[in-house]
Protein backbone atom coordinates (compact mmCIF):
# COMPACT_ATOMS: atom_id res chain seq x y z
CA UNK A 1 0.00 0.00 0.00
CA UNK A 2 1.25 3.62 -1.07
CA UNK A 3 1.93 5.44 1.97
CA UNK A 4 -0.83 8.54 0.88
CA UNK A 5 -3.03 5.54 1.41
CA UNK A 6 -2.28 4.46 4.31
CA UNK A 7 -1.52 7.85 6.13
CA UNK A 8 -5.32 8.23 4.90
CA UNK A 9 -6.64 5.26 5.95
CA UNK A 10 -4.83 5.91 9.77
CA UNK A 11 -5.52 9.33 10.41
CA UNK A 12 -9.29 8.54 9.22
CA UNK A 13 -11.63 11.07 10.09
CA UNK A 14 -8.99 13.07 11.64
CA UNK A 15 -8.01 14.78 8.38
CA UNK A 16 -10.12 17.84 7.45
CA UNK A 17 -8.68 18.33 4.21
CA UNK A 18 -6.18 16.96 1.80
CA UNK A 19 -4.51 18.74 -1.14
CA UNK A 20 -1.83 17.70 -3.39
CA UNK A 21 -0.55 20.47 -5.18
CA UNK A 22 1.87 18.43 -6.94
CA UNK A 23 2.79 14.49 -6.22
CA UNK A 24 5.41 15.36 -3.62
CA UNK A 25 3.88 18.28 -2.18
CA UNK A 26 0.96 17.25 -0.17
CA UNK A 27 -1.20 19.85 2.63
CA UNK A 28 -3.39 18.16 5.24
CA UNK A 29 -5.38 20.07 7.81
CA UNK A 30 -6.32 18.71 11.07
CA UNK A 31 -7.76 19.99 14.47
CA UNK A 32 -5.45 21.37 16.67
CA UNK A 33 -6.41 18.76 19.56
CA UNK A 34 -5.74 15.98 17.30
CA UNK A 35 -1.95 17.19 16.90
CA UNK A 36 -0.01 15.14 19.42
CA UNK A 37 -2.00 11.57 18.20
CA UNK A 38 -1.83 12.53 14.58
CA UNK A 39 1.95 13.21 14.70
CA UNK A 40 2.52 10.15 16.84
CA UNK A 41 1.10 8.15 13.81
CA UNK A 42 2.78 9.48 11.37
CA UNK A 43 6.31 9.72 13.13
CA UNK A 44 6.23 6.37 15.14
CA UNK A 45 3.95 4.38 12.72
CA UNK A 46 4.87 5.44 9.76
CA UNK A 47 8.01 6.67 10.10
CA UNK A 48 8.00 10.16 8.30
CA UNK A 49 11.22 12.76 9.22
CA UNK A 50 9.97 15.96 11.28
CA UNK A 51 11.54 18.39 9.01
CA UNK A 52 10.47 21.47 10.49
CA UNK A 53 7.65 23.92 11.68
CA UNK A 54 7.03 27.09 10.78
CA UNK A 55 4.15 29.21 12.63
CA UNK A 56 2.54 32.36 10.82
CA UNK A 57 -0.03 35.28 12.27
CA UNK A 58 -2.76 35.02 9.89
CA UNK A 59 -6.13 37.41 10.59
CA UNK A 60 -7.81 33.95 11.24
CA UNK A 61 -5.54 32.92 13.71
CA UNK A 62 -2.42 31.64 13.95
CA UNK A 63 -1.49 28.69 11.29
CA UNK A 64 1.54 26.05 12.20
CA UNK A 65 2.54 23.82 9.70
CA UNK A 66 4.52 21.11 10.84
CA UNK A 67 6.68 19.64 8.37
CA UNK A 68 7.48 16.30 6.97
CA UNK A 69 9.54 14.53 5.38
CA UNK A 70 8.64 10.69 3.73
CA UNK A 71 12.09 10.29 2.68
CA UNK A 72 11.68 7.08 0.84
CA UNK A 73 9.42 8.26 -1.73
CA UNK A 74 10.54 11.75 -1.80
CA UNK A 75 6.94 12.80 -0.50
CA UNK A 76 6.99 15.90 1.96
CA UNK A 77 3.48 16.41 4.14
CA UNK A 78 2.56 19.50 5.78
CA UNK A 79 0.33 19.71 8.87
CA UNK A 80 -1.63 22.73 8.84
CA UNK A 81 -3.19 23.60 12.27
CA UNK A 82 -4.92 26.94 13.16
CA UNK A 83 -5.20 27.69 16.41
CA UNK A 84 -7.87 30.09 16.60
CA UNK A 85 -7.76 32.22 20.05
CA UNK A 86 -5.46 34.70 19.40
CA UNK A 87 -4.97 35.69 23.50
CA UNK A 88 -4.28 33.00 24.84
CA UNK A 89 -2.87 30.32 21.86
CA UNK A 90 -1.92 26.74 22.86
CA UNK A 91 -1.42 23.75 21.35
CA UNK A 92 0.14 20.64 23.02
CA UNK A 93 3.79 20.14 22.57
CA UNK A 94 5.64 17.45 20.52
CA UNK A 95 8.64 17.13 22.58
CA UNK A 96 7.66 14.36 24.59
CA UNK A 97 7.29 12.50 20.94
CA UNK A 98 11.07 13.19 20.17
CA UNK A 99 13.18 15.12 20.94
CA UNK A 100 13.87 17.12 17.42
CA UNK A 101 10.94 19.45 18.16
CA UNK A 102 12.43 20.85 21.42
CA UNK A 103 14.18 23.96 19.33
CA UNK A 104 11.60 25.34 17.11
CA UNK A 105 8.65 25.00 19.29
CA UNK A 106 10.81 27.06 22.12
CA UNK A 107 11.63 29.54 18.69
CA UNK A 108 7.73 30.04 17.66
CA UNK A 109 6.50 30.46 21.35
CA UNK A 110 9.34 33.73 21.76
CA UNK A 111 9.15 35.08 18.15
CA UNK A 112 4.84 34.19 17.94
CA UNK A 113 3.75 33.78 21.61
CA UNK A 114 1.85 30.42 21.17
CA UNK A 115 2.36 28.34 24.01
CA UNK A 116 3.72 24.56 23.94
CA UNK A 117 1.37 22.60 26.82
CA UNK A 118 4.23 19.73 28.54
CA UNK A 119 7.10 21.18 26.89
CA UNK A 120 9.72 20.34 29.44
CA UNK A 121 12.36 23.12 28.48
CA UNK A 122 9.95 26.21 27.36
CA UNK A 123 12.81 29.53 27.67
CA UNK A 124 14.12 31.41 25.00
CA UNK A 125 16.16 30.11 22.63
CA UNK A 126 17.37 32.84 20.03
CA UNK A 127 16.23 36.37 21.47
CA UNK A 128 18.01 38.29 23.36
CA UNK A 129 18.15 38.38 26.88
CA UNK A 130 17.20 42.04 27.64
CA UNK A 131 14.35 41.34 24.99
CA UNK A 132 11.28 42.65 26.47
CA UNK A 133 8.36 40.22 27.88
CA UNK A 134 5.06 39.65 25.48
CA UNK A 135 6.78 41.46 22.92
CA UNK A 136 6.76 39.13 19.78
CA UNK A 137 8.08 39.98 16.61
CA UNK A 138 6.80 37.82 13.79
CA UNK A 139 3.75 38.60 15.06
CA UNK A 140 1.58 41.06 12.14
CA UNK A 141 0.94 43.77 14.86
CA UNK A 142 4.97 43.68 15.69
CA UNK A 143 6.24 47.06 15.11
CA UNK A 144 9.75 46.81 14.25
CA UNK B 1 30.88 11.26 45.94
CA UNK B 2 31.68 12.95 42.58
CA UNK B 3 31.56 16.52 42.32
CA UNK B 4 30.13 18.12 39.46
CA UNK B 5 31.68 21.08 37.65
CA UNK B 6 30.06 23.38 35.27
CA UNK B 7 33.07 23.94 32.26
CA UNK B 8 31.59 27.22 29.78
CA UNK B 9 32.36 27.01 26.13
CA UNK B 10 31.99 30.33 25.06
CA UNK B 11 29.86 32.43 24.36
CA UNK B 12 32.65 33.12 21.69
CA UNK B 13 34.02 29.70 21.16
CA UNK B 14 37.68 30.03 21.22
CA UNK B 15 38.12 27.35 18.25
CA UNK B 16 35.11 27.15 16.11
CA UNK B 17 35.40 31.19 16.02
CA UNK B 18 31.87 31.79 16.29
CA UNK B 19 29.17 33.23 18.86
CA UNK B 20 27.79 29.71 20.90
CA UNK B 21 27.77 28.92 24.32
CA UNK B 22 28.42 25.42 25.57
CA UNK B 23 27.92 24.84 29.38
CA UNK B 24 29.40 21.22 30.05
CA UNK B 25 28.12 19.78 33.21
CA UNK B 26 31.46 17.16 33.84
CA UNK B 27 32.41 14.85 36.94
CA UNK B 28 36.00 14.44 37.03
CA UNK B 29 36.63 14.17 33.10
CA UNK B 30 33.34 12.42 32.66
CA UNK B 31 30.69 14.93 30.69
CA UNK B 32 27.58 14.26 32.34
CA UNK B 33 24.88 16.91 31.04
CA UNK B 34 25.36 20.20 28.18
CA UNK B 35 23.46 23.02 27.91
CA UNK B 36 23.50 24.44 24.66
CA UNK B 37 22.73 28.08 24.48
CA UNK B 38 22.22 29.90 20.66
CA UNK B 39 21.07 33.04 19.59
CA UNK B 40 23.98 35.28 19.70
CA UNK B 41 24.08 35.34 16.24
CA UNK B 42 20.90 36.18 15.63
CA UNK B 43 19.32 38.82 13.04
CA UNK B 44 15.88 38.08 12.47
CA UNK B 45 16.25 37.25 8.69
CA UNK B 46 12.75 36.01 8.44
CA UNK B 47 11.66 39.33 9.48
CA UNK B 48 14.20 40.98 7.06
CA UNK B 49 12.69 38.66 4.54
CA UNK B 50 9.10 39.71 4.52
CA UNK B 51 10.26 43.76 3.83
CA UNK B 52 11.94 42.60 0.66
CA UNK B 53 10.77 41.44 -2.72
CA UNK B 54 11.09 38.48 -4.21
CA UNK B 55 14.27 39.05 -6.47
CA UNK B 56 16.11 40.66 -3.37
CA UNK B 57 15.80 37.67 -1.15
CA UNK B 58 18.59 35.33 -2.61
CA UNK B 59 20.89 38.30 -2.12
CA UNK B 60 19.89 38.37 1.51
CA UNK B 61 19.71 34.68 1.97
CA UNK B 62 23.35 33.52 0.44
CA UNK B 63 24.48 36.03 3.13
CA UNK B 64 22.93 33.68 6.47
CA UNK B 65 26.32 31.94 5.83
CA UNK B 66 29.45 32.34 3.98
CA UNK B 67 29.48 28.79 3.41
CA UNK B 68 26.23 27.85 2.57
CA UNK B 69 26.04 30.61 0.04
CA UNK B 70 24.95 28.95 -2.40
CA UNK B 71 22.63 26.31 -0.53
CA UNK B 72 19.72 28.60 0.83
CA UNK B 73 19.58 31.08 -2.52
CA UNK B 74 18.65 27.69 -4.06
CA UNK B 75 15.98 26.28 -1.51
CA UNK B 76 14.57 29.65 -1.63
CA UNK B 77 14.23 29.93 -5.55
CA UNK B 78 12.86 26.37 -5.10
CA UNK B 79 10.26 27.25 -2.94
CA UNK B 80 9.24 30.14 -4.93
CA UNK B 81 9.46 27.69 -8.26
CA UNK B 82 7.07 24.94 -6.41
CA UNK B 83 4.09 28.05 -6.28
CA UNK B 84 5.11 28.16 -9.82
CA UNK B 85 4.97 24.65 -10.34
CA UNK B 86 7.99 23.32 -9.93
CA UNK B 87 11.37 23.61 -11.06
CA UNK B 88 11.71 21.18 -13.76
CA UNK B 89 8.95 22.85 -15.16
CA UNK B 90 10.02 26.16 -15.60
CA UNK B 91 13.82 26.42 -15.32
CA UNK B 92 15.92 26.13 -18.32
CA UNK B 93 18.11 23.00 -18.98
CA UNK B 94 21.13 24.13 -18.86
CA UNK B 95 20.61 26.24 -15.80
CA UNK B 96 19.32 23.29 -14.19
CA UNK B 97 22.93 21.94 -14.79
CA UNK B 98 24.79 24.98 -13.52
CA UNK B 99 22.75 25.04 -10.22
CA UNK B 100 24.15 21.61 -9.59
CA UNK B 101 27.51 22.40 -10.45
CA UNK B 102 27.94 25.12 -7.99
CA UNK B 103 26.15 23.65 -5.31
CA UNK B 104 28.48 20.78 -5.25
CA UNK B 105 31.66 23.09 -5.58
CA UNK B 106 30.43 24.43 -2.51
CA UNK B 107 29.70 20.94 -0.83
CA UNK B 108 33.38 20.32 -1.99
CA UNK B 109 34.94 23.34 -0.48
CA UNK B 110 32.45 22.83 2.41
CA UNK B 111 33.63 19.74 3.32
CA UNK B 112 37.49 20.43 2.73
CA UNK B 113 37.07 23.71 5.13
CA UNK B 114 35.54 20.96 7.87
CA UNK B 115 38.35 18.40 7.45
CA UNK B 116 40.76 21.05 8.27
CA UNK B 117 39.37 22.28 10.96
CA UNK B 118 38.74 18.86 12.63
CA UNK B 119 42.09 18.00 11.87
CA UNK B 120 43.01 21.55 13.63
CA UNK B 121 40.43 20.60 16.40
CA UNK B 122 42.50 17.39 17.65
CA UNK B 123 46.35 19.09 17.35
CA UNK B 124 46.59 17.98 13.75
CA UNK B 125 47.38 20.87 11.98
CA UNK B 126 48.82 19.61 8.87
CA UNK B 127 45.63 18.46 7.80
CA UNK B 128 44.64 21.53 8.42
CA UNK B 129 47.05 23.10 6.62
CA UNK B 130 46.67 20.91 3.75
CA UNK B 131 42.80 20.84 3.62
CA UNK B 132 42.71 24.47 3.22
CA UNK B 133 45.53 24.51 0.70
CA UNK B 134 43.38 22.49 -1.49
CA UNK B 135 40.48 24.32 -0.88
CA UNK B 136 41.61 27.65 -2.19
CA UNK B 137 41.65 26.55 -5.63
CA UNK B 138 37.89 25.76 -5.13
CA UNK B 139 37.20 29.13 -4.04
CA UNK B 140 39.29 30.79 -6.68
CA UNK B 141 37.53 28.62 -9.34
CA UNK B 142 34.28 30.13 -7.47
CA UNK B 143 35.65 34.05 -8.37
CA UNK B 144 36.16 32.27 -11.93
CA UNK B 145 32.90 31.50 -12.53
CA UNK B 146 30.83 33.71 -10.07
CA UNK B 147 32.61 37.00 -9.61
CA UNK B 148 33.37 36.17 -6.21
CA UNK B 149 34.57 33.65 -3.43
CA UNK B 150 31.50 33.93 -1.53
CA UNK B 151 27.80 34.88 -1.62
CA UNK B 152 27.87 34.26 -5.08
CA UNK B 153 24.85 35.65 -6.41
CA UNK B 154 24.07 32.89 -9.03
CA UNK B 155 20.65 32.70 -8.48
CA UNK B 156 17.51 33.83 -9.34
CA UNK B 157 13.70 32.63 -9.61
CA UNK B 158 13.35 30.81 -12.75
CA UNK B 159 17.22 30.70 -13.66
CA UNK B 160 20.49 31.51 -12.78
CA UNK B 161 22.07 35.15 -13.12
CA UNK B 162 25.36 34.19 -15.29
CA UNK B 163 27.03 31.40 -18.15
CA UNK B 164 29.10 29.44 -17.29
CA UNK B 165 32.21 30.43 -20.19
CA UNK B 166 33.16 27.93 -22.46
CA UNK B 167 36.83 28.88 -21.93
CA UNK B 168 36.00 28.08 -17.86
CA UNK B 169 35.60 24.71 -18.66
CA UNK B 170 38.78 23.27 -19.01
CA UNK B 171 39.76 25.18 -16.03
CA UNK B 172 37.20 23.61 -14.24
CA UNK B 173 38.23 20.26 -15.23
CA UNK B 174 41.73 20.79 -14.44
CA UNK B 175 40.65 21.96 -10.41
CA UNK B 176 38.93 18.56 -10.37
CA UNK B 177 41.72 16.62 -11.59
CA UNK B 178 43.92 18.11 -9.32
CA UNK B 179 41.64 17.24 -6.58
CA UNK B 180 41.02 13.92 -6.66
CA UNK B 181 44.69 12.97 -5.72
CA UNK B 182 44.59 15.42 -2.94
CA UNK B 183 41.48 13.68 -1.89
CA UNK B 184 43.11 10.18 -1.98
CA UNK B 185 45.89 11.67 0.20
CA UNK B 186 43.52 12.70 3.05
CA UNK B 187 41.33 9.68 2.37
CA UNK B 188 44.74 7.85 3.42
CA UNK B 189 45.98 10.08 5.88
CA UNK B 190 42.39 9.86 8.04
CA UNK B 191 41.86 5.39 7.14
CA UNK B 192 45.47 4.82 8.12
CA UNK B 193 46.54 6.87 10.54
CA UNK B 194 46.38 4.91 14.02
CA UNK B 195 46.56 8.12 15.78
CA UNK B 196 43.20 9.38 14.60
CA UNK B 197 42.00 5.88 14.47
CA UNK B 198 42.37 5.92 18.55
CA UNK B 199 41.08 9.54 18.18
CA UNK B 200 37.85 9.42 16.81
CA UNK B 201 36.57 6.20 16.76
CA UNK B 202 33.97 5.34 19.02
CA UNK B 203 33.77 8.75 20.25
CA UNK B 204 30.73 10.91 20.04
CA UNK B 205 28.33 8.30 19.19
CA UNK B 206 25.13 9.30 17.41
CA UNK B 207 23.37 6.10 17.46
CA UNK B 208 20.85 5.21 14.36
CA UNK B 209 17.62 5.78 16.98
CA UNK B 210 19.14 8.98 18.64
CA UNK B 211 18.98 10.07 15.17
CA UNK B 212 15.95 9.29 14.55
CA UNK B 213 14.79 10.91 17.65
CA UNK B 214 17.12 14.06 16.82
CA UNK B 215 15.91 14.25 13.22
CA UNK B 216 19.55 15.39 12.35
CA UNK B 217 19.78 15.59 8.62
CA UNK B 218 23.11 15.63 6.42
CA UNK B 219 26.42 13.80 6.70
CA UNK B 220 25.39 13.83 10.74
CA UNK B 221 22.59 11.41 9.81
CA UNK B 222 24.19 9.38 7.38
CA UNK B 223 27.04 8.25 9.51
CA UNK B 224 24.21 6.89 11.93
CA UNK B 225 22.88 5.26 9.36
CA UNK B 226 20.14 6.82 8.12
CA UNK B 227 19.71 6.82 4.74
CA UNK B 228 18.68 10.23 3.22
CA UNK B 229 19.63 12.50 0.88
CA UNK B 230 17.51 15.04 -0.33
CA UNK B 231 19.16 15.02 -3.87
CA UNK B 232 17.99 11.35 -4.46
CA UNK B 233 15.12 11.55 -2.49
CA UNK B 234 13.64 14.41 -3.70
CA UNK B 235 15.63 15.68 -6.67
CA UNK B 236 15.85 19.34 -7.76
CA UNK B 237 18.78 20.69 -10.34
CA UNK B 238 20.12 17.84 -12.93
CA UNK B 239 20.75 15.25 -9.75
CA UNK B 240 17.84 12.78 -11.05
CA UNK B 241 19.79 12.81 -14.74
CA UNK B 242 23.05 12.10 -13.13
CA UNK B 243 24.79 8.84 -11.75
CA UNK B 244 26.24 9.03 -8.50
CA UNK B 245 26.22 7.33 -4.72
CA UNK B 246 24.72 8.30 -1.48
CA UNK B 247 27.58 7.51 1.43
CA UNK B 248 26.11 5.81 3.92
CA UNK B 249 28.24 4.47 7.14
CA UNK B 250 26.89 2.80 10.05
CA UNK B 251 28.58 3.39 13.47
CA UNK B 252 27.55 7.39 14.12
CA UNK B 253 31.12 8.00 15.64
CA UNK B 254 33.12 10.86 14.62
CA UNK B 255 35.55 8.65 12.51
CA UNK B 256 32.28 7.63 10.67
CA UNK B 257 30.95 11.47 10.11
CA UNK B 258 34.66 11.87 8.55
CA UNK B 259 34.32 9.33 6.31
CA UNK B 260 31.44 10.09 4.73
CA UNK B 261 32.61 13.39 4.17
CA UNK B 262 35.81 12.10 2.36
CA UNK B 263 33.95 10.02 0.11
CA UNK B 264 31.34 12.75 -0.39
CA UNK B 265 34.58 14.46 -2.15
CA UNK B 266 34.23 12.04 -4.65
CA UNK B 267 31.24 11.66 -5.62
CA UNK B 268 30.70 15.74 -6.20
CA UNK B 269 33.94 15.51 -8.24
CA UNK B 270 32.20 12.84 -10.39
CA UNK B 271 28.72 14.69 -10.07
CA UNK B 272 30.68 17.96 -11.39
CA UNK B 273 32.32 15.90 -14.23
CA UNK B 274 29.03 14.79 -15.64
CA UNK B 275 27.29 17.97 -15.33
CA UNK B 276 30.55 19.21 -17.70
CA UNK B 277 30.24 16.70 -19.83
CA UNK B 278 26.45 16.45 -20.45
CA UNK B 279 25.63 20.11 -19.88
CA UNK B 280 23.37 21.84 -23.15
CA UNK B 281 23.95 24.91 -24.73
CA UNK B 282 20.92 27.28 -24.12
CA UNK B 283 19.19 29.77 -22.28
CA UNK B 284 20.26 30.52 -18.65
CA UNK B 285 16.87 32.07 -17.42
CA UNK B 286 13.38 32.13 -18.21
CA UNK B 287 12.35 35.36 -16.99
CA UNK B 288 9.90 34.78 -14.57
CA UNK B 289 7.76 38.27 -13.62
CA UNK B 290 4.71 37.53 -11.52
CA UNK B 291 4.84 35.57 -8.39
CA UNK B 292 1.21 33.82 -7.91
CA UNK B 293 -0.49 33.52 -4.74
CA UNK B 294 0.09 30.29 -3.36
CA UNK B 295 3.08 28.63 -0.64
CA UNK B 296 5.86 26.47 -1.47
CA UNK B 297 8.58 24.51 -0.04
CA UNK B 298 12.08 24.21 -1.69
CA UNK B 299 14.98 21.71 0.16
CA UNK B 300 18.20 21.74 -0.49
CA UNK B 301 20.81 18.70 0.80
CA UNK B 302 23.36 21.71 1.84
CA UNK B 303 26.98 20.61 2.78
CA UNK B 304 25.48 19.89 6.12
CA UNK B 305 22.24 18.36 5.18
CA UNK B 306 18.95 18.90 4.13
CA UNK B 307 17.95 22.94 3.98
CA UNK B 308 14.64 23.89 4.00
CA UNK B 309 12.64 27.37 3.07
CA UNK B 310 9.11 27.98 3.02
CA UNK B 311 7.19 30.66 1.31
CA UNK B 312 4.05 31.72 1.08
CA UNK B 313 2.85 34.33 -1.32
CA UNK B 314 -0.49 36.65 -1.08
CA UNK B 315 0.64 37.93 -4.64
CA UNK B 316 2.28 40.79 -4.03
CA UNK B 317 5.70 41.02 -4.74
CA UNK B 318 6.70 40.16 -1.42
CA UNK B 319 6.30 36.96 0.87
CA UNK B 320 3.71 37.04 3.59
CA UNK B 321 5.99 34.15 5.24
CA UNK B 322 9.04 32.98 4.42
CA UNK B 323 10.79 30.22 7.26
CA UNK B 324 14.36 29.31 6.97
CA UNK B 325 15.49 26.48 8.48
CA UNK B 326 19.45 25.57 8.06
CA UNK B 327 20.64 21.90 8.59
CA UNK B 328 22.46 22.97 11.98
CA UNK B 329 19.47 23.69 13.16
CA UNK B 330 18.93 19.65 13.90
CA UNK B 331 22.41 18.75 13.94
CA UNK B 332 23.59 20.56 16.65
CA UNK B 333 20.92 20.11 18.76
CA UNK B 334 22.05 16.43 18.33
CA UNK B 335 24.75 17.23 20.57
CA UNK B 336 22.98 17.05 23.57
CA UNK B 337 23.24 13.36 23.34
CA UNK B 338 26.33 12.81 21.13
CA UNK B 339 28.76 14.75 23.37
CA UNK B 340 27.12 13.16 27.24
CA UNK B 341 29.21 10.25 27.99
CA UNK B 342 32.44 11.51 26.88
CA UNK B 343 35.09 13.03 28.20
CA UNK B 344 36.08 17.24 28.46
CA UNK B 345 39.08 16.41 25.69
CA UNK B 346 36.10 14.47 23.32
CA UNK B 347 34.00 17.21 24.01
CA UNK B 348 36.01 19.57 21.27
CA UNK B 349 35.89 17.26 18.60
CA UNK B 350 32.39 16.18 19.24
CA UNK B 351 30.65 19.28 19.27
CA UNK B 352 32.71 20.28 16.16
CA UNK B 353 31.93 16.73 14.26
CA UNK B 354 28.21 17.81 12.94
CA UNK B 355 29.84 20.87 11.33
CA UNK B 356 27.98 23.92 12.85
CA UNK B 357 28.00 26.54 10.57
CA UNK B 358 30.70 29.37 10.17
CA UNK B 359 31.09 32.67 9.03
CA UNK B 360 34.28 32.63 7.71
CA UNK B 361 33.81 35.53 4.86
CA UNK B 362 36.01 38.30 6.02
CA UNK B 363 38.73 38.69 3.97
CA UNK B 364 41.62 41.30 3.99
CA UNK B 365 41.28 44.08 1.46
CA UNK B 366 42.70 47.31 2.50
CA UNK B 367 46.56 47.19 3.85
CA UNK B 368 47.25 50.57 5.59
CA UNK B 369 50.69 51.46 6.13
CA UNK B 370 52.14 53.86 8.14
CA UNK B 371 53.98 55.80 5.83
CA UNK B 372 51.38 55.48 2.87
CA UNK B 373 47.77 55.86 3.87
CA UNK B 374 45.28 54.81 1.23
CA UNK B 375 42.14 55.14 1.98
CA UNK B 376 39.74 53.26 -0.37
CA UNK B 377 35.60 53.84 -1.03
CA UNK B 378 33.51 50.79 -2.23
CA UNK B 379 33.83 51.42 -6.21
CA UNK B 380 37.34 51.06 -5.26
CA UNK B 381 37.31 47.91 -3.69
CA UNK B 382 34.75 46.38 -6.39
CA UNK B 383 36.99 47.57 -9.24
CA UNK B 384 40.33 45.77 -7.54
CA UNK B 385 38.70 42.80 -6.83
CA UNK B 386 37.39 42.85 -10.75
CA UNK B 387 41.21 43.29 -11.45
CA UNK B 388 41.77 40.18 -9.50
CA UNK B 389 39.29 38.25 -10.94
CA UNK B 390 41.12 39.34 -14.33
CA UNK B 391 44.09 38.60 -13.45
CA UNK B 392 43.30 35.51 -11.75
CA UNK B 393 41.13 34.01 -14.96
CA UNK B 394 44.63 35.24 -17.11
CA UNK B 395 46.83 33.03 -14.52
CA UNK B 396 44.30 29.86 -14.67
CA UNK B 397 44.02 29.55 -18.15
CA UNK B 398 48.09 30.10 -18.68
CA UNK B 399 49.00 27.53 -16.39
CA UNK B 400 46.86 24.68 -18.84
Amino acid sequence: MQTKDKIKERLAGKIKDWKEVSARRIYLGINKEDIYGVVEILFKEIGLRFSTASGVDTPSGFEILYHFSFDQAGEFYSLRVLINDKKNPVIDSLTPLFAGAEWIEREIWEMLGINFKNHPNLKRLLLADDWPEGKYPLRSNHES
Amino acid sequence: MSHRVIVPIGPYHPLQEEPEFFQLYVEGEKVVDIDIIIGYNHRGIEKLAEGKHFDQIPFLVERICGICSSSHPYAYVLAVEDILGGESRIVPERALYIRTIVNELERIHSHLLWLGLAGHFIGYNTVWMWAWRYREPVLDCFEMITGNRNNYAMFKVGGIRRDIKEEDLPVIKKLLDELVPAVDMFKGAVMDDPVIQARLKGIGILTKKQAVDWCVVGPTARASGLNIDVRRDDPYGAYDRLDWNVIIEKEGDIFAKTIVRIMELYESVRIIRKCLDKMPAGAIDANIKDIPPGEGIGRVEAPRGECFHYVKSDGTNRPVRHKIRAPSYMNVASNKVAAVGGTISDATITLAAVDPCYCCTERVTVINRPDNHKIMNGWDLIKLSQEKTRKLRGVLLWKI
